[in-house]
């Protein structure tokens, strides 16, 4: 089916083609090792030079501050274990909030099983940290807070800078998975007081595979793999050069449009709400209306199944998604939707939409109206709608 | 329009093969895989090794790709916790011997599954089972026995109603198990050789009363006394759930002759001991009943009652003696009837009814 709308950007991107295209020679021509000493190793060194000196501009931060990994659930990883390894001498107290990715969240439990204790933060009906608790939870002991940028199913926006402040004043580190909000939203690690930060590449338009974990200099950080010198020691392993290419097209792209883009997503975004809005009715869109990824749109519809609406939409030709797309493909209710309040049969029932600039508003319509009637469909057929309409007769 | 049908998915052979069949026959097919009780925190225990769980649905999915069928994991653990595990740690609660496959089969696989994939725009669903559907002469559709004598599986699926049964396929039961590994081979479906498996699918361990404990908690009634048909204390027991009648192993009783459980009592906590003799039972009653190929028992019948899985079963007349009971009459006696399992009731090798064994 060549026919689909794709609207499930904050799980994956499309590769653009220019990155396709800047990452092709990498696999041909100067396929050689950046640790090599001639030429064609030294070519492959360049590109590798350039990606990580262009990504460091991105952010405010030194070349020598960006390590490559595989994506960003490796850096998460990275950024939580290590820390706790390299600061436990200091205390073995982290916090996070209850909202995180699960590359954050199931690495808190396993760093609990090695006798670390995290702390979850609360947030507030939209998905927004309460600072208050934040503060309340900082202990003498606490070595890191680790909270997301941009959550990756109803799109929030944290107040990341007035986080970065309260780490700072009370000298904890501060770690940020922005795997949602790099390249989307512009991003200043002195400025936000970010200590370490995770992205991944195939967000913005870059390959899978491929991602970075900044790391403020002067932090005590220990290797992740070991082996040769790679990423100065800390990373070790064949650099994926192509990746590496890759991402940084990517980024020079995503940088170059920022603006833009931003804009005509927001309005594709605003133009799918207004019209779920008005057609759909016994909905709630989940998340802050304001603080919100410029691409996400997360609704819950009552009394039907997110996933018989999605499987629906698949035999559509359109690609949605009910939350997070790392679950092993069967659905339970996200923990994204129960911390923000919703019960159980709401957050069964939802639908996250993550439009790209390149979509159209004739493909919101199309999608909104396929909605529609999978929406009426499933609710004739739930009992729990037919009670509710004869209550409220 | 083709008719649609959503084929239950395990990624064995047998449900690989039934939806090659259907697509074969020129219906719409599209895959699931039923996700039902593995969750996050007991595959994290799982350290050392990929869970069930998702390597079924790594082999379903698999199948659905060579078959170039569409195929989707659907959640279920709601229902299947609180339809088939609640329920199976209740029954040995109350001192029954609970058939969990049954109550899935009815619940979980059937309304669940049919309700949701009606939901999706289907039109039947389709499973692997070794039976047959039939509309009988007198219009209603029971499950009878398939082309292969080895595999009968129309015991567990006793329970199912009418409404279930007009708008499900079972494609395999029309040929011999033999036929199917063949079938599977020729289309070179890409499905493991795997074994059947026997135990109950969510205590891979086969450690039922662990499994009790670990739901059941506080509500797990400790050990108390074996006692004799008489009354008479001869030993402590571990706890009712430990045990099931028939039951002759594990008792750790020395009484020089070999002893049977023969009851359980939960009120008391007391678990009856007999001889050899006093596991067999001349009759039985039955309650929740579901009539399959007969709409309704009037007066007696005979008819062939099987007691559990496996049992190839036994003569006897069945008469309703009460709202929802019904006794049946055995010409021989049968051994350890065993109450909380289902008795199913065949007539020409079709289920007529069955219920549970009181």
């Amino acid at each position: 089916m060549n026919d689909f709308i794709y609207l499930d950007n904050a799980a994956t991107t499309k590769t653009a083609p220019e990155v396709v295209e800047a990452m092709l020679p990498y696999f041909t021509i100067n396929y050689g090792n950046p640790s090599s000493i001639y030429s064609l190793g030294s070519t492959a060194q360049k590109a590798v030079m350039e990606s990580r000196e262009y990504i460091a501009s991105t952010i405010g931060a030194k070349s020598n501050e960006i390590y490559f990994t595989g994506g960003g659930s490796e850096s998460d990883n990275w950024a939580l274990i290590a820390t706790a390894e390299a600061y436990a001498s200091r205390g073995r107290h982290i916090i996070t909030s209850k909202i995180e990715h699960h590359a954050i969240l199931h690495t808190c439990e396993y760093l609990e099983k090695k006798g670390y204790e995290i702390t979850y933060i609360d947030v507030d009906e939209n998905g927004i940290i309460k600072l208050d608790d934040l503060k309340a939870a900082i202990r003498q002991d606490t070595i890191l807070i680790s909270i997301m940028f941009a959550n990756n199913e109803i799109g929030t926006i944290q107040p990341i800078k007035e986080i970065g402040q309260m780490a700072k004043a009370h000298d904890i580190l501060f770690h940020t998975d922005a795997v949602q909000a790099y390249a989307h939203l512009p991003i200043h690690v002195d400025e936000m007081n970010i200590d370490m930060l995770s992205a991944s590449g195939h967000k913005f338009q870059g390959p899978k595979g491929i991602g970075f974990l900044y790391i403020r200099t002067g932090i005590k950080i220990r290797s992740f793999l070991h082996g040769g010198q790679q990423e100065r020691g800390r990373r070790a392993g064949t650099e994926n050069v192509p990746g590496i290419v890759g991402i940084g097209k990517a980024a020079r792209l995503a940088f170059s449009h920022m603006e833009e883009r931003e804009k005509k997503e927001k309005e594709l975004r605003d133009y799918l709400i207004k019209k779920i809005e008005g057609e759909i009715p016994y909905c709630k869109l989940n998340g802050d209306k304001e603080k919100r990824l410029s691409n996400n749109v997360n609704y819950s519809f009552q009394f039907i199944e997110g996933e018989s609406l999605l499987i629906m939409l698949d035999r559509k030709g359109i690609c949605g998604s009910s939350g997070s797309a790392c679950t092993s493909g069967s659905l339970d209710p996200s923990h994204v939707l129960l911390a923000i309040g919703l019960p159980h049969e709401m957050a069964h029932g939802s639908l996250r939409l993550t439009v790209n600039w390149e979509n159209t508003l004739e493909e919101m319509d199309r999608a909104v109206e396929a909605i529609k009637g999978i929406v009426e469909r499933l609710r004739n057929m739930s009992p729990l709608y037919e009670d509710y309409i004869n209550k409220n007769k | 329009m083709k008719n649609k049908v959503v084929v239950g998915m395990s990624g064995g052979v047998d449900s690989s093969v039934a939806a090659y069949l259907l697509k074969e026959q020129g219906y719409e097919v599209i895959g699931v895989t039923m996700q039902i009780w593995q969750d996050e925190k007991e595959l994290q225990k799982d350290e050392n090794g990929a869970c069930c769980g998702l390597l079924a649905v790594e082999d379903a999915r698999r199948v659905a790709q060579y078959l170039q069928i569409p195929y989707y994991v659907m959640n279920f653990k709601k229902e299947f916790k609180e339809k088939v595990m609640d329920y199976f740690v209740d029954e040995y609660l109350h001192g029954r011997t609970p058939n969990p496959c049954i109550a899935c089969n009815r619940y979980v696989k059937w309304e669940s599954l049919l309700q949701r994939s009606i939901g999706i725009g289907a039109d039947y669903i389709a499973t692997g089972h070794y039976a047959r559907i039939r509309q009988l002469a007198n219009g209603r559709y029971a499950v009878c026995k398939s082309a292969t004598d080895q595999k009968d599986q129309t015991y567990a699926l006793y329970n199912l109603t009418q409404y279930q049964l007009a708008h499900t396929l079972m494609p395999v039961g029309e040929y011999e198990k033999e036929e199917i590994r063949t079938l599977a081979k020729k289309a070179g479906l890409p499905v493991a050789q795997k074994p059947d498996s026997q135990e109950i699918c969510f205590i891979p361990d086969n450690d039922y009363a662990g499994f009790i404990d670990r739901e059941a908690g506080e509500r797990v009634p400790g050990p108390g006394n074996f006692v004799t048909s008489s009354g008479e204390v001869i030993g402590q027991h571990k706890g009712i759930t430990h045990y099931t009648v028939g039951q002759r192993k594990g008792l750790q009783l020395a009484m020089g002759h070999p002893v049977f459980v023969t009851r359980i009592h939960p009120d008391t906590n007391e678990v009856v001991i007999g001889e050899g003799e006093d596991v067999f039972s001349c009759e039985l009653f039955c309650d929740r009943i579901n009539y399959m190929g007969m709409e309704e028992l009037q007066g007696t019948k005979r008819v062939l009652a099987k007691i559990r899985y496996g049992h190839k079963g036994a003569y006897g007349v069945i008469e309703k003696v009460g709202e929802d009971r019904i006794r049946c009459r055995f010409e021989e006696s049968v051994r350890a009837v065993t109450p909380g399992q289902a008795v199913v009731f065949y007539e020409n090798e079709c289920v007529l009814g069955g219920g549970t064994i009181l």
